[in-house]
């Protein structure tokens, strides 16, 4: 269960309410089908978040599996690692014309006490998943965060959107991505959104720095079993954000750093920073074209490389934050817009949930 | 004993185009050449260091090899034939100078870079930025903030270099003043580094120390506080690739004056470094030394402690970054060397490619990648070489031969006889005399400027931007010709394997 192919081309979209207001799925499938042609069928996914509030304090896992048996492996394993509060398939509409989905299903997981004497909560998680990607032949986690989750397979976007049935879900944060790789694997866990816990990931473009970057993340644990450049960008977010606690602003300033003629011309205290967060994260720098919409628990974060080589339209209208590869994908769903603007190189937008947001 | 041996040149002068001005009989400084009633080689002197061909105002000289032919035998070498027949002669330890020149593979040549085509878009280093900037020094696991933002974290010192590329240590001694001047001033202007060896440091050039790595050798030559804190960094000089194991011996006669204040010894007397550092054997002495010098230069300089490319060399790096080391320099077996026995010279220690691969990896399996720089060098000949050091994890490559080679060498390997016709490796006034520092030091720049530029073209066409990108991304690299183990070591894949 190996994805060879380097995603390139693509389209993705994304939109958030800051007030924590739900909005459905369809919203986001009619923006990124708006932009059809920047994909070519072999991928298309959706992160929504805000979607289990009943359960928001559990673990949902989305899983797919090849077949029956890594599905009872997996379940057995569960058992061991997990208190399994409740499982079901994930509701599909299998008449639209998606081929061969793997076995769909979640599961609703709670952390037992006793196994958090040396761990976090999230790194006792973050590792359950790494082991099941790496280890249970057959199966692989599409989504592993709190009321959130990941819809993805091999298809147009619309078309898998409208296969997970999307209009049946709200979510305060809706990404999206259209799928235009360079070679044909057709696995449904390489399509986009990559996810590790509650970050998920869309993404057009490659990472000329994957290499380094992934050997970067080896050091600090993470296995990189995919070999596609979108999980390292998920990865590397987990490793400052969470486990480093750097904030946001200054992770992007890593992962997209300002060049050092700019640094130089910083004011002093400024300089530092900047200047120590190359120093020390010059490995976790994501050279190449890139734009790229992050999703989590509070939030929303677009992205573009330091030289934007990777189209990216952001826009505002009243709590909504809109973020797309084209601005028909934004005006497609919100025509009438407070404000829309090209987002500069290397600089990252930023949108954060209002803090009384639940 | 009257020598069998023939001569290894043979000194051809085209009396037609000859007007007997004598240049050449000046400038060769081996005796070569003299003068009887026209220009008469000595062809037994000979070493091929093309002073005379180079100077000669009518192109009337050309040195080619003794096509002396040997009965053939593959395994008894006409080399080895005339090793034996000069020890024979001499009852001695053959000595040698340079690096290795033996056909052991060099693994640079099976190694391919990337390039960018279609999915992602190659960048034009003459219309973007193109960072070659580098840190050395040692880095902590993550950085932490204040509430408010700001920086938290106190960094070990930091040195700045402008290219990736550094000058090798070679010493007052083994090299001329003037040489160290040139590479003194060269270092400055590029933003880049010069290592004193273990000779000291001239008065001469303490103007330009905040580009000069100091270094603490066996022998301890010139080192006192004031020497440790004229520094950007401090450098404890364990091994030498062309001679691992194998301490140094300037001879008496290269002692003068100049010499002998730099390196704090009387006039005359044999500077001796010994093989081992007498207070270090083993890792725990080594970590002393290096807090020693750390409380000598209150924490603000990086400490780099250079070894030799041995078998366990990764082991070893290990230990040295755990015993405090900001930076661990590692010397390939075809480093160079101003005096080796041939022995160890040709026989003695591994490929600096194998090395690197093997220290870098290992840094990383420990988690410790961070807490040092690796600086390598030990045969970087060109920039694609510094370009593969760095994709295979090195911060930076130091040079020492190709140094040398800018400045005027031509690698006739004679740098112990002291004879230097170009001024380099010499201390007699009258050849050192020859090697002019500004010219020198322009020739360095140019030589940096020129592969920084190949370097960004490099840059470039993978589709990045910044050094950092490249940096331990073996991905980047694909290995022609090479078996199975060979690519495991250097962590690469064959070529004609995509992602």
């Amino acid at each position: 269960m190996k994805c060879d192919g380097i995603p390139s081309g693509c389209a993705i979209s994304g939109l958030m309410s800051e007030e924590g207001r739900r909005i459905d799925g369809s919203v986001i499938i009619r923006s990124i089908a708006n932009m059809h042609d920047r994909s070519n069928g072999l991928g298309g996914g959706f992160a929504a978040y805000g979607i289990y509030p009943k359960r928001q304090h559990q673990y949902a896992f989305h899983m797919m599996f090849d077949n029956i048996e890594a599905k009872e492996t997996t379940e057995e394993f569960f058992k061991d690692v997990f208190n399994v509060d409740k499982d079901e398939p994930i509701p599909t509409h299998r008449e639209n014309g998606i081929k061969n989905p793997p076995i769909l299903w979640r599961y609703f997981l709670e952390v037992p006490e006793n196994k958090l004497e040396f761990l976090t909560e999230r790194d006792y998680t973050m590792k359950i998943v790494m082991q099941i990607n790496s280890e249970i032949e057959g199966a692989f986690v599409a989504s592993s965060g709190k009321n959130m989750g990941a819809f993805k397979g091999v298809g147009y976007p619309e078309d898998i959107g409208k296969f997970y049935k999307l209009e049946e879900y709200s979510a305060y944060i809706w990404t999206s991505h259209g799928r235009f790789p360079t070679n044909t694997p057709g696995w449904w866990g390489g399509a986009h959104p990559f996810t590790l816990l509650d970050w998920s990931v869309v993404h057009n473009g490659e990472i000329s720095s994957y290499g380094i970057n992934k050997r970067y993340l080896e050091m600090f644990g993470y296995k990189l079993e995919l070999r596609t450049d979108t999980e390292v960008i998920a990865y590397l977010f987990d490793l400052l954000v969470r486990r480093h606690k750097l904030p946001m602003d200054l992770a992007v300033k890593a992962l997209a750093s300002p060049f050092w003629k700019d640094i130089d011309r910083m004011e002093p205290g400024q300089k530092k920073i900047a200047t120590a967060i190359r120093q020390v994260y010059g490995s976790t720098l994501m050279n190449g074209p890139f734009s790229i919409i992050l999703g989590h628990n509070r939030g929303m974060i677009g992205l573009n490389d330091r030289i934007k080589l990777r189209p990216m339209t952001a826009a505002r209208k009243d709590d909504m934050l809109y973020m797309a590869s084209e601005e028909a994908a934004i005006r497609e769903i919100a025509p009438d817009l407070d404000t829309i603007w090209s987002p500069k190189a290397g600089t990252a937008v930023i949108g954060t949930l209002n803090a009384e947001v639940e | 004993m009257e020598s069998q041996l023939p001569a290894e040149f043979i000194v051809n002068v085209d009396h037609e185009k000859c007007r007997k001005c004598k240049r050449c009989v000046i400038n060769c400084s081996f005796s070569a050449i003299e003068f009887k009633d026209k220009v008469t080689p000595n062809n037994r002197q000979c070493v091929a260091c093309h002073r005379c061909a180079t100077f000669c105002p009518e192109n009337a000289i050309t040195i080619t090899k003794n096509q002396l032919d040997y009965k053939d035998g593959y395994n008894w070498t006409p080399e080895i034939r005339k090793n034996i027949l000069k020890q024979a002669e001499s009852g001695g330890i053959i000595l040698t100078a340079m690096g290795n020149p033996k056909p052991y593979p060099i693994y640079w040549d099976h190694m391919l870079i990337d390039a960018c085509q279609v999915t992602n878009p190659s960048i034009d280093p003459l219309r973007e930025p193109m960072e070659l900037r580098t840190y050395l020094g040692a880095k902590p696991d993550c950085l932490e903030f204040d509430s408010d933002v700001s920086l938290k974290t106190e960094l070990a010192p930091q040195v700045k270099i402008d290219i990736p590329v550094v000058f090798a240590a070679m010493s007052y001694g083994a090299i001329s003043l003037n040489a160290h001047k040139a590479l003194a001033m060269a270092a400055t202007r590029m933003g880049t580094l010069m290592n004193t060896g273990e000779g000291g440091l001239h008065e001469d050039i303490a103007q330009y120390s905040d580009r000069i790595i100091v270094q603490v050798a066996s022998g301890r030559f010139g080192v006192t506080s004031k020497y440790l804190n004229s520094s950007a960094l401090v450098e404890i000089k364990i091994g030498q690739g062309a001679k691992p194991g194998i301490g140094g011996h300037l001879p008496g006669e290269k002692v003068g004056e100049d010499i002998s204040k730099t390196r704090m010894i009387p006039v005359g007397t044999d500077a001796l470094s010994p093989a081992p550092h007498h207070d270090i054997y083993s890792i725990e002495d080594l970590s002393q030394l290096i807090y020693a010098i750390k409380e000598a230069t209150d924490y603000k300089k990086p400490i780099s402690v250079k070894i030799a490319a041995v078998h366990n060399v990764a082991a070893i790096a290990s230990g040295i970054v755990r015993a405090g080391a900001d930076i661990v320099m590692i010397d390939g077996f075809r480093g160079g060397t101003g005096a080796a026995p041939m022995i160890i010279r040709d026989h003695v220690g591994i490929p600096i490619e194998l090395a690197l691969a093997a220290v870098d990896e290992r840094l990383r399996q420990e988690g410790i990648r961070n807490r040092a720089s690796i600086l390598v060098g030990g045969s970087i000949r060109q920039s694609a070489d510094v370009v593969k050091a760095i994709a295979l994890g090195a911060d930076a490559c130091v040079i020492g031969t190709a140094s040398l080679i800018a400045m005027g060498c031509r690698v006739c390997q004679k740098c112990y006889t002291g004879n230097c016709a170009w001024g380099i490796a010499t201390q007699k006034p009258e050849l050192v005399r020859r090697l002019n520092p500004e010219v020198g030091a322009d020739r360095l720049c140019n030589l940096l400027t020129a592969w920084g530029h190949e370097i960004q073209e490099v840059l470039g066409s993978l589709g990045i931007n910044a050094i950092e990108s490249l940096r331990g991304s073996r991905e980047r690299l694909r290995g022609v010709g090479l078996n199975q183990e060979t690519l495991d070591i250097l962590g690469i894949k064959h070529a004609g394997i995509g992602q």
